[in-house]
């Protein structure tokens, strides 16, 4: 037999200690784990550094003062372009930032993954990435060749926590929507890792509604497992459901409006 | 058939796929997009399409392949790949600002970040889509760097920049691209109806230019007739181009 992983919201959230840094997978408004995220909001967690291709999970944090610090390669709602949260903490100089280029988000998570100090790209040569991130390096390669590329550093987490459509009780999780986006990353680059899925099913049951290539998560990636159905609302968990385009548009505007945005937040955080 | 100005600016953006062969286009915005799906239905007809989500599909729709992000990456650093990005800031070297105005360590106005102009630029072919040629756009300076400029890519040195290469930018008024001898912005062709001291006084630098300036063209019959029943039906290429 193996391990049953799953737990309840609450107890990832007590693995969870404030000025860790916590990888969040999805990407935009797509399959986020937004009901660990409010459980956070509901925590004493402070002083985060949040690494994510950045939805409202990230304007969320930020409204409610959780992060330090956020290494990402843009934050937007998808149907709507921006994220007015993270518009106004950027705007009020409220959280330190890394915003890398997408590719190099991918490639600081994947060298950690592999336990490599860094890997090589063009991405970023040129640009203002390497002079508003003045920790990054470049690299020479070593070969006949000579060419300098920037060495992205592993961008290791203290924690990971993505959504996924399923899983088995030992941590086994597919994904059944279009793209896994870099979930496998965030656990491969964490030290713990945990998902939530819209259901927990029998092992036997993982290849009902997919085939085998959906088994991206295996259960040696992952720590525990929360069932959370509809645990990624409002951001979109295909085949599952679409974005919650409602809800979504009232987080937004609620953003200009304290009165809207109280009755948002005990209606969907509280 | 008399062509608007938004088929003018599709046709023009559909120009800068010309000759681009089997590659990804990868056109970000409402008209890139029909000008994309125009280039292929006519003289780029090898070109790969995503439908916005996770999948190549074909001229007919079908779904052709799988396109993640991951794949969309890999295809980045490949080469393989045209984008057409907008630009919030635009400067005579094609310097492109997108992630916000004013200083980044406590920004004005925050935008988009980063997002994948860095390595865009500095892998593959990029074109420019500004749909409101404005001072505000065309500037001495932009205030962030993401998308890689000529002056930027040449410091580097020609093994690093070999694959840079900024293709065109095309505004509501003109089509503006790189072809002088230090890589500064040019006057390619001013839009039918459009005058050249019009676009000098929108834009916030010295452009380069010849007298006459050429007209961009306008588009074939064949051209508007696909844009206008099989491309774009609903017309929504003119509502990011106000007539």
């Amino acid at each position: 037999m193996t391990r049953d992983k799953r737990m309840k919201i609450e107890d990832v959230v007590a693995e969870l200690r404030s000025g860790m840094t916590i990888g969040i997978g999805g990407w935009g408004s797509r399959r986020k784990p937004m009901a660990i995220v409010r459980a956070i909001l509901r925590s004493s967690l402070e002083d985060l550094t949040v690494v994510t291709y950045g939805g409202p999970d990230v304007g969320l944090l930020c409204a409610a003062g959780k992060v330090r610090k956020l290494v990402t390669g843009f934050v937007s709602l998808d149907s709507i372009p921006l994220d007015p949260w993270y518009r106004q903490a950027r705007q009020k100089g409220a959280l330190e930032v890394r915003e890398y280029d997408e590719g190099m988000l991918q490639w600081g998570l994947y060298a950690a993954s592999l336990r490599l100090p860094f890997l090589p790209t063009r991405a970023g040569l040129g640009s203002d990435v390497l002079a508003l991130c003045p920790e990054l390096r470049t690299v020479t390669s070593p070969y006949d060749d000579g060419e300098e590329l920037v060495a992205v550093p592993a961008i290791e987490l203290d924690a990971a926590i993505c959504h996924l459509n399923r899983a088995d009780a030992a941590g086994n999780a597919q994904f059944l929507g279009p793209d896994l986006y870099f979930d496998d990353l965030y656990l491969g680059a964490a030290k713990r890792r945990f998902i939530s899925v819209e259901r927990v099913v029998a092992t036997s049951e993982l290849l009902a509604e997919g085939s085998v290539h959906t088994l991206r998560i295996h259960r040696g990636m992952v720590d525990g497992v929360v069932e959370a159905p509809r645990g990624a609302h409002f951001t979109e968990c295909p085949p599952d459901y679409g974005r919650d385009e409602e809800l979504q548009a009232r987080y937004a505007a609620a953003a200009a409006d304290p009165a809207a945005w109280n009755a948002f937040y005990q209606e969907y955080v509280s | 058939m008399n062509p608007a100005r938004h088929e003018i600016c599709a046709v023009a953006l559909a120009e800068t796929f010309r000759g681009d062969g089997e590659i990804l286009a990868s056109p970000i915005g409402v008209l890139p997009g029909i000008a994309a799906r125009l280039a292929r239905a006519t003289f780029a007809p090898d070109l790969m399409l995503s439908d916005g989500v996770a999948s190549l599909v074909d001229a007919q729709g079908a779904v052709e392949g799988w396109l993640p992000y991951r794949t969309v990456f890999d295809v980045v650093w490949s080469g393989r790949r045209h984008v057409v990005m907008g630009a919030s800031q635009i400067d005579r070297h094609g310097n492109q600002n997108i992630a916000c105005v004013g200083d980044p360590r406590k920004p004005k106005a925050q935008l988009l970040g980063m997002r994948g102009a860095p390595g865009n630029t500095i892998n593959h072919t990029t074109s420019y889509w500004v749909p409101s040629h404005s001072r505000r756009a065309f500037v001495p300076k932009v205030d962030v760097v993401t998308g890689v400029g000529y002056d930027r890519a040449a410091a580097l040195g020609p093994r690093a920049s070999r694959f840079h290469e900024i293709r065109r930018v095309v505004t509501d008024l003109a089509v503006l691209d790189f072809a002088t001898p230090d890589h500064a912005m040019r006057l390619a062709s001013v839009h039918p109806g459009v005058s050249l001291a019009d676009v000098l006084e929108k834009t916030g630098f010295p452009l380069v230019f010849a007298e006459p300036v050429p007209v961009t063209r306008l588009p074939t019959d064949e051209e508007l007739r696909l844009l206008r029943t099989v491309i774009d039906p609903q017309g929504r290429g003119a509502k990011e181009v106000p007539a």
